[in-house]
């Protein structure tokens, strides 16, 4: 490789060759026979990678003569066939896809009767009992230390009325206590605010389950008649069950997620 | 206590006069003993109307229709005994159509979302279009696929038979047109091109202003309407006019062609030229659905419950007699749904301004439906209920409930008697007019209720939707 400039120096003060436009015509119509000539008779790795250099060439140029020819010759659009047919009627409304609720019924009685659940958190973090109640003194000396109060959200059914305080053992104070639980359909991706129908299990033992506290994990089972949905038999279906999935007792607002 | 006594002395009858739907009576006020119950109103009116078979009727005092006898009725609403009580009588429908009850089979058949079904006129074929391009043909003895009619490039989105129940024309998403053989289920001829967008609706011309049937109008979403002639295989005339998609087309018995369109107005064409005659203004929204107070005896041509065949030179006879029977002396009505909420009840020979709105929905009205005898009207809407009103004032009468999504379509019984809905919820429903009550309930389909048909024989009911399958119900 020539360092310096003399080469262009020379080339600026005395000129070229007088047959140098000739030659190189001649050279350059040559060099495709040369170009040939060395694939052709290249063996081994140098020989692969002319071949795969020129292949892609070879492509990169059939493509942009297609594209070419597309933009000059005219076409009927072909119109594809698309999925999720909708009558007229429906054709100018966008509608929210409902996810198809169905048939989960029956699995769901199987798998209630066997007590198995695919539920969206299957482990979750145990709840210790010095965590969950604190401990209220009572008595006239304040010594006695039988009573708990329970620190997580809870729910108490509607028609529920405080056992005498001289036998509660453990209370559930009122400002704990939450009606209503924000559900995440998973499919649908939209949430409701649904009333809560029940505790159906606290995955941290079964005590938890009967006092009704909401932790994180805890299946409930709410009202979704507001929702429409319809079973096979053609009943409608206004109870389902969801999973909580943040900690209630931090946020002061209880999120689950739908188990469809 | 002296009004007591002479109530009781006057207790035995009551003067009535009895009136048919337009006004006109039927006789003179006379006096009637208040144990007559519908009965004995039933024999009087044959007897006065001279008919030769007892004929059915129903009796309304105010727009409430008369179960008990006069008396009870009396009693309850503390109607004076001294004033003259109004009885309009209304016939009923001869024949009594049972309600379907059970599913008599399940029909796989199609690959995608059935879109459209629809009975012939006689009864006894069965179309249905869907999503996977192809028009199926059903046998209704077997309850089984007869023929599979493949020619459409896309969603088949509308089908209707002709009149006489020889063609049968279907309109898909890309725009065409094609005609099929329902004996051979063969394609008949080229798929006719012309419309540029989808199409919205297919309605063909009334036997009985011309047979055989020829002529059929179709409305598209590129906003014009045109005519075309299936024998020949092209468009005659294209109405133009509508700014917006054209959602629905309807061919009057009068020869009048009404287009409703989502730019909120109804255009009535003429046929013979396509000149626009008049221009009905109101809604303020899309026009969703139309329907006319003939419609049924217009689909239906010269069949009617007997089932009995005509020849083609008589056919035109019979399916005139049956048109000037359902129209009466009043003008055909039109009734209009839109996606404002609200319907309108037009008489659109007489004035370019509406009867009456009728207004109640809370979401948009999908579909509208005149009953076959023209009384009744009935409305589907998103809101998940369907709606009453009478046919001929446009006054509410009632709201089913039952739905839990939205209603799609509405299909009536021959016999005006039995009212049957489709919704989105899966669910098909049977409603009751004389109770005003639910009367039936068809779960089954797995998914989504898109179209609903009652034959017109009335033996049989098809459902079809989202799943796939058409599902016949029997009684």
């Amino acid at each position: 490789m020539p360092q310096g400039d003399y080469i262009e120096l020379h080339q600026k003060r005395h000129g070229r060759r007088l047959d140098y436009e000739e030659r190189k015509r001649k050279k350059e119509a040559r060099a495709v026979h040369k170009r040939s000539k060395q694939a052709q008779n290249s063996i081994g790795i140098k020989g692969k990678m002319i071949a795969k250099k020129n292949y892609a060439e070879k492509a990169q140029m059939k493509k942009t003569l297609k594209m070419h020819e597309e933009s000059s010759s005219r076409r009927k659009a072909d119109e594809d066939v698309q999925e999720g047919a909708v009558p007229a009627y429906l054709l100018d409304r966008e509608n929210t896809t409902r996810a198809k609720v169905l048939s989960n019924t029956i699995k769901q009685k199987r798998k209630e009767k066997a007590g198995k659940w695919e539920v969206p958190l299957p482990k979750v973090r145990p709840v210790a009992e010095d965590e969950m109640f604190r401990v209220i003194r009572s008595g006239k000396r304040k010594t006695k230390q039988w009573k708990r109060m329970v620190t997580k959200a809870t729910f108490v059914g509607p028609g529920f009325t405080r056992k005498p305080p001289k036998y509660e053992r453990f209370i559930r104070p009122s400002g704990l206590r939450f009606t209503k639980a924000h559900v995440t359909h998973p499919e649908l991706r939209c949430t409701f605010c649904l009333e809560i129908i029940g505790i159906k299990k606290n995955p941290n033992g079964p005590m938890y389950t009967s006092l009704g506290v909401m932790t994180r994990g805890t299946i409930i089972e709410v009202n979704v008649s507001e929702l429409g949905l319809v079973t096979p038999g053609g009943k409608v279906v206004w109870g389902k069950y969801a999973q909580v999935t943040n900690n209630p007792e931090n946020d002061g607002c209880i999120n689950a997620v739908l188990l469809v | 206590m002296n009004m007591e006594t002479s109530q009781a002395g006057m207790g035995n009858t009551v003067m009535c006069l009895l009136t048919d739907p337009e006004g006109t009576n039927l006789g003179s006020a006379m006096y009637i003993p208040q144990t007559a119950g519908p009965l004995q109103l039933t024999q009087l009116v044959n007897k006065f109307l001279n008919n030769e078979e007892m004929l059915p009727y129903s009796f309304y005092v105010s727009d409430e229709e008369l179960l008990v006898p006069v008396g009870t009725y009396l009693e309850k609403n503390k109607v004076s005994v001294e004033k003259v009580l109004t009885i309009v009588y209304q016939q009923q429908a001869v024949f009594r159509i049972r309600p379907v009850n059970r599913c008599s089979q399940t029909i796989a058949g199609h690959a995608e979302a059935v879109l459209c079904v629809s009975f012939s006129p006689d009864g006894k074929q069965l179309a249905s279009g869907s999503g996977d391009t192809t028009v199926r043909l059903w046998d209704l003895n077997t309850e089984t696929p007869m023929f599979t009619c493949k020619g459409h490039r896309n969603w088949v989105l509308s089908i209707a038979w002709s009149p006489d129940g020889k063609h049968l024309v279907s309109g898909s998403k890309s725009g065409e047109i094609c005609c099929w053989n329902p004996k051979k289920g063969e394609l008949d001829g080229n798929p006719l091109t012309g419309h540029k967008k989808w199409i919205t609706g297919i309605s063909w011309e009334p036997v009985h202003l011309s047979s055989p049937c020829r002529r059929f109008v179709t409305s598209s979403k590129d906003g014009d309407a045109r005519i075309w002639d299936v024998t020949l295989k092209k468009t005659l005339i294209c109405l133009t006019g509508h700014s917006l998609a054209v959602t629905c087309v309807k061919w009057g018995g009068d020869g009048i062609i009404y287009t409703g369109s989502q730019d909120c107005t109804i255009k009535m064409w003429e046929t013979t030229q396509g000149k626009l005659i008049r221009e009905l203004k109101g809604h303020g929204h899309w026009v969703n659905s139309l329907a006319l107070s003939t419609e049924y005896v217009l689909r239906t041509g010269a069949f009617d419950h007997t089932g009995r065949q005509y020849p083609p030179n008589e056919e035109m006879k019979k399916a005139l007699e049956r048109y000037n029977q359902t129209k009466g002396d009043s003008p055909e009505r039109l009734v209009s749904g839109s996606d404002d909420f609200t319907m309108f009840l037009w008489e659109p020979s007489v004035s370019k301004q509406p009867k009456k709105r009728l207004t109640g929905h809370q979401q948009l009205v999908n579909h509208v439906y005149f009953s076959p005898d023209g009384k009744w009207i009935a409305s589907a809407s998103f809101d998940r209920s369907v709606r009453l009103w009478n046919g001929v004032t446009g006054q509410f009468v009632t709201a089913f409930r039952g739905h839990v999504g939205p209603v799609y379509q509405v299909s009536w019984s021959a016999d005006s008697r039995l009212l049957l809905s489709g919704s989105k919820d899966s669910t098909l429903k049977i409603w009751e007019i004389r109770t005003k009550t639910l009367k039936q309930d068809l779960p089954g389909h797995a998914d989504e209720v898109f179209a609903v048909d009652w034959s017109p024989d009335g033996e049989k009911v098809v459902s079809g939707g989202k799943d796939k399958v058409l599902k016949l119900w029997k009684g």
